[in-house]
């Protein structure tokens, strides 16, 4: 025990005034109470609600759903990640039409809604049938799980670009100008002096972005992909059990929360040499 | 196939321009909603009280964790279409969707405005504030005189995000039956038979009022900046 903690302890202070029973505090009780309630009425709802042979049907199909979600996230934001490194390029390309191309890709992807994609590529392959059959694609596209990884790779092929955009335009020039004048060249610059700066700025958003895709992942049961969702709203129009709901809702805010927190670490872990 | 897209009974433009319609109501009405909302859970998350403050993560943390589609259900299946069923039993299955649409966009859009006026407040200096009882001015009057022009100052660009988000979620209300301008194009191309000319529109379509409103910012940017001291 250090000296200076010693004498604050021996020093006799005036005891801590009471907390006064304010607006705020009132307030912070009774939301706090509130959400006790939900958070009780809820658990009573389930046990009250519980029903082996529910559970016994629908878990196994949860976790396939589950799995297909997981699926189709970890395969989009890969292609994403790909097709986002040109794009990227693109955008900062001094070449006027490369950059205006690139930032229309990005305008209209980000600028429509995820449903609308999906529902173009989706629906929209149905237009072009016969050109597909031709060339063999149609046995593919026809199937709704590899049309909503086309347009969810798409979609986050987008927004992967602008972050990655971002995050090397955030790396000051003085670094590009540093490498160069140890000799290195553009592709050695941007391996060893640039992208490990750019991947701590990107790190957050692509976090983000993973998280979106997760959320946004629900809208492929529309398109009849029986993903974690789709599993719920199957399930939901079978027995008429709002309780399916509920426990979607459990399992979506696990992840997110999971993801969320991890991400959180890691970044405390990759930044550490730049806390002071 | 231009005919497809025209007004009147051969075209679709007019079905489709219903759907715009309503997808614009129903985000216009879902913004001044999201906004108070988040405005107090901001103000929840940023008091000095902990368990105000704790309220406020526990309401963030659900909204912006859940799919913007399971909370749209959770409230329509779960408390719109049972209450309403049971409140105005001949009110018609789009209303019920629209408000169980506007409630479900309000939850998910406060949720992430909150976010944003939190971090504006964290921008406001504490001197502000003292600036403003200094001069005599109740809580009230500082928060409303003082604080609150820098805030929406400060918070615009993030909220203005929020907006084309909305904007783009509205799209999932045509999973429950509102005749948004995705829902007219589904009826549209599953008559026609033309899917990727008529989604490729409504596309468009979304990307005009991203562009509108985009138009409307910049202008509210301007208002909002005109006393901004020039450096």
């Amino acid at each position: 025990m250090s000296l200076a903690h010693q004498i604050s302890e021996a020093i006799e202070r005036p005891p801590l005034a009471a907390r006064a029973w304010n607006l705020a505090r009132i307030a912070g009780a009774a939301f706090l109470a509130f959400w006790g309630l939900v958070g009780l009425g809820l658990l009573i709802y389930l046990v009250r609600k519980w029903n082996p042979e529910l559970f016994a049907t629908y878990a196994p199909q949860y976790m396939k759903g589950l799995w297909i979600t997981i699926q189709l996230v970890a395969i989009s934001i890969f292609f994403g990640a790909l097709l986002s490194i040109p794009i990227a390029y693109g955008r900062m390309s001094k070449n006027r039409i490369a950059s205006s191309l690139a930032y229309a890709y990005v305008y209209f992807f980000r600028g429509t809604p995820l449903l609308a994609q999906t529902f173009l590529i989706y629906y929209g392959v149905g237009s072009f049938r016969p050109q597909l059959e031709a060339i063999g694609l149609w046995g593919i596209l026809r199937e709704a799980w590899y049309c909503g990884i086309i347009a969810f790779s798409l979609n986050t092929a987008a927004y992967q670009a602008e972050i990655l955009r971002g995050a090397i335009q955030s790396i000051p020039l003085g670094q590009w100008e540093g490498a160069a004048a140890l000799g290195l060249n553009k592709w050695q610059t941007m391996r060893k002096i640039i992208a490990p700066q750019a991947l701590i700025v990107a790190l957050r958003p692509y976090g983000n972005e993973l998280i979106l895709m997760i959320k946004g992942s629900a809208i492929v049961s529309i398109i009849t992909v029986y993903d974690l969702m789709g599993e719920t709203r199957r399930a939901f129009s079978r027995s008429f059990d709002f309780q399916t709901y509920i426990w979607a809702a459990i399992i979506y805010l696990a992840i997110v929360e999971v993801l969320r927190r991890a991400i959180d670490w890691l970044e405390l872990k990759i930044t550490k040499h730049l806390i002071r | 196939m231009l005919t497809l897209l025209s007004w009147g009974p051969e075209g679709w433009l007019d079905e489709i321009m219903s759907g715009v319609l309503v997808t614009v109501s129903l985000a216009l009405s879902t913004l001044p909603v999201g906004l108070a909302l988040g405005f107090l859970v901001a103000l929840a998350k940023q008091s000095s009280e902990p368990n105000l403050r704790k309220a406020g993560n526990i309401y963030t943390t659900i909204f912006r964790g859940l799919p913007e589609l399971l909370t749209l259900f959770l409230i329509y299946f779960g408390v719109a279409l049972p209450l309403f069923t049971y409140l105005f039993p001949n009110s018609g299955d789009q209303f019920t969707s629209f408000i169980a649409g506007m409630i479900a966009l309000a939850f998910v859009f406060s949720s992430y405005a909150s976010e944003v006026f939190l971090s504006a407040f964290r921008a406001i200096p504490r001197g502000q504030y003292e600036g403003g009882y200094a001069i005599g001015l109740s809580h009230a009057r500082t928060m409303w005189l003082i604080i609150l022009p820098q805030l929406v100052r400060i918070a615009l660009p993030g909220l203005s995000n929020l907006w084309l988000i909305l904007l783009k979620d509205t799209s999932l209300v045509s999973a429950i039956g509102l005749s948004d301008i995705l829902r007219q194009t589904s009826i549209a191309a599953r008559v026609t038979k033309e899917p990727f000319l008529l989604f490729g529109f409504a596309c468009l379509v979304y990307l005009l009022l991203a562009m509108i409103s985009s138009i409307g910012i910049g202008g509210i940017e301007k208002w909002t900046n005109r006393r901004e001291a020039t450096k």
